[in-house]
């Protein structure tokens, strides 16, 4: 009994990790999809929103708000981001554009630093840091929260690629840019929507898990490598496929460091992740695109 | 190959030298000119600088080698860097063994390494190395950090003995420095005889067009691994001359930031070009120090210059004497 109750327990966790991870992913899918390119400036959105919604939570006084005010800011800054650094580019292939969001990075967190502060800065969860507590299992409100809150977005995101014209338009440009500019999409405000969309996604994630986890500037680097792999591990470039890489990776990491070592925990995640990732190359859901050699 | 060179030799005039020194004797002057570095600099703590600079030398040079050559993106290249300085430090401090035992065994150690994980990863083409050593490298880390029995954990390894010459220590920075000297010169010696052979030259038929490298009969798969492997030796030479020369090592300058600053110097120098490095490894270590002034802002000011480098000159800093070349030639036509 003991230990389905401490089973449930780390599941609980592993899932709301996971959820965040996979809004990570998801953002980094979206502007793999539009350039070819690996964003390294894509956990700094997610530190962004976090320190911003902390800011002005200060203001506004109320959570929901401030959540939806800092993740709206955030995405303005990954559109200005676009606009500034990658759109510039004579030559836009996937490695220049992977260079220059590594420097977009950099930038990036420096000035959340100077602006906002090295302190790490929290707020409590959207109903208050209490614990629920099911047939013994206390789970957090706030994981709750997240997982709730990573679906409703999740839904949305679906809607906007499989409903809209903007959404369609994004989808086509992906597949293939010239083809999609002949009828008619404007494939340069692809990429920058790409960015916008994906600067939201993170801006979420840091919103909705700084409660469980405060933010500081220098975090942004390792949510992004979770993200990252969480896109790997699920499938570069697939929506379905960053849900279930962020849950996998949440998982590993949950079960990994409560029954091996937390010590280890991220070595355990990443050696799973390599051996999967050389078993199934395209991802737990990616299609079997992969040239062996 | 060279007798159909020769007959198009007018085709190929621009990838000759433009002058008429060899390859090598341009090197060597190139090296002459350093050896003067000591003499010329201020105070010892130049010199380390120096003798670091040629140790990320040896980093960026054998980058460069597998990115801008070999097409392929590393992300693990401090960690084979952390490999080799564990590797020789390790048995240095615990098994009492000479410096010059520990640098051949950082370079095979760091091979081992990345032989390990190019074996499954370089079966594919596209992300997988670059995914398979940010994977690597976050794990490579979270051991430098946590077999503190043997690596001294965060506190990192200490009291590494450094090289020495006939019982005499090379235990300071100038007497260290020709040490770095000789080793960078060799490491580049190293890549400009191998870009010159048989294999370099697969190694760009490779990264231009694998299917057509593999229709001559290239084994792209061996060909890239070989490369691979090789350019993570020479990363766990430089690591074993930075512990010996340091007397200490840490995790943090193993850890995936610096690999990726890794990879943005070979960008910024110049990726594919032979001398591109060398601008890569002046900067890496130079500008630190110079934004060092600047405390809070230092980043910010690192990263615009970064953006800025890459949005003007995707090519590189090396590339700017083409650029402006090709821009006179355009307004005389």
């Amino acid at each position: 009994m003991q230990t389905a109750t401490a089973l449930l327990q780390v599941l609980s966790a592993g899932i709301g990790t996971g959820a965040v991870y996979a809004l990570v992913a998801l953002g980094f899918n979206v502007v793999f999809k539009s350039t070819g390119a690996m964003n390294f400036a894509q956990g700094e959105w997610v530190v962004m929103g976090g320190m911003v919604t902390a800011l002005l939570i200060g203001a506004f006084s109320s959570i929901g708000l401030a959540v939806v005010t800092a993740v709206v800011l955030v995405g303005i800054v990954g559109l200005l981001s676009e606009r500034l650094t990658v759109q510039p580019l004579k030559k836009p292939d996937a490695l220049v554009i992977t260079l220059v969001t590594i420097g977009l990075s950099i930038v990036s967190r420096s000035l959340v630093m100077l602006v906002l502060g090295k302190k790490p800065v929290g707020y409590s969860g959207f109903s208050g840091n209490t614990a629920l507590s099911v047939g013994g299992v206390s789970i957090q409100s706030q994981t709750l929260w997240i997982i709730a809150i990573t679906l409703a977005f999740l839904v949305v995101m679906h809607a906007f690629f499989e409903r809209t014209i903007l959404g369609k338009a994004l989808r086509a440009a992906a597949a293939d840019r010239e083809a999609a500019a002949i009828v008619g999409v404007n494939v340069g405000s692809t990429v920058l929507l790409s960015f916008g969309i994906a600067a939201l996604a993170g801006a979420l994630a840091g919103a909705i898990v700084t409660p469980l986890t405060l933010a500081s500037y220098d975090q942004g680097a390792m949510f992004g490598f979770k993200g990252f792999s969480a896109a790997m591990l699920g499938g570069l470039g697939s929506l379905p496929g960053a849900v279930v890489g962020g849950l996998a990776l949440g998982l590993l990491e949950a079960f990994g460091s409560f029954y091996i070592s937390s010590d280890f925990k991220d070595a355990i995640a990443f050696a799973v992740l390599l051996l999967i990732l050389f078993v199934r190359p395209s991802g737990l859901l990616g299609r079997a695109d992969i040239v062996k050699v | 190959m060279a007798s159909i060179e020769a007959k198009t030799g007018p085709m190929t005039h621009s990838r000759l030298p433009r002058r008429g020194l060899s390859r090598h004797a341009r090197l060597a002057l190139v090296w002459l000119a350093l050896a003067a570095v000591p003499f010329v600099v201020p105070n010892a703590y130049w010199i380390s600088l120096a003798n670091l600079a040629l140790i990320n030398l040896v980093l960026i040079a054998s980058l460069n080698l597998l990115m801008g050559y070999g097409g392929q993106i590393s992300l693990a290249h401090a960690g084979f860097f952390g490999l080799g300085a564990y590797a020789s430090g390790i048995l240095n401090v615990r098994y009492g063994l000479p410096p010059w035992a520990g640098l051949p065994a950082a370079a095979v150690v760091a091979g081992l390494g990345a032989l390990l994980i190019g074996i499954p990863a370089l079966r594919l083409r596209g992300h997988y190395l670059a995914m398979a050593t940010l994977g690597w490298n976050a794990i490579l880390v979270v051991f430098f950090t946590q077999l503190v029995g043997l690596t001294g954990g965060p506190n990192g390894l200490l009291g590494v003995a450094p090289f020495s010459i006939f019982g005499h220590a090379l235990d300071t920075e100038a007497k260290a420095f020709p040490l770095a000297w000789a080793v960078a010169f060799l490491v580049m010696l190293a890549i400009s005889n191998l870009l010159a052979s048989r294999i370099g030259r697969s190694i760009r038929a490779v990264a231009t067009n694998e299917l057509g490298a593999q229709s001559l009969g290239i084994d792209s798969f061996r060909t890239k691994l070989a490369v691979f492997v090789l350019s993570a030796g020479m990363a766990g030479i430089a690591g074993s001359l930075y512990v010996h020369i340091n007397q200490y090592a840490s995790p943090e300058t193993f850890g995936i930031a610096p690999s990726i600053m890794l990879l943005v110097m070979v960008a910024i120098g110049g990726a594919g070009t032979f001398y591109g490095p060398m601008l890569g490894a002046l900067i890496y270590t130079a500008v630190p120090q110079i934004l060092l002034d600047y405390e809070d802002a230092e980043l910010m000011l690192f990263g615009l210059g970064l953006l800025v480098v890459l949005i003007l000159f995707p090519r590189g800093l090396a590339g700017i004497p083409a650029a402006l070349a090709g821009l006179v030639r355009r307004r005389r036509a």
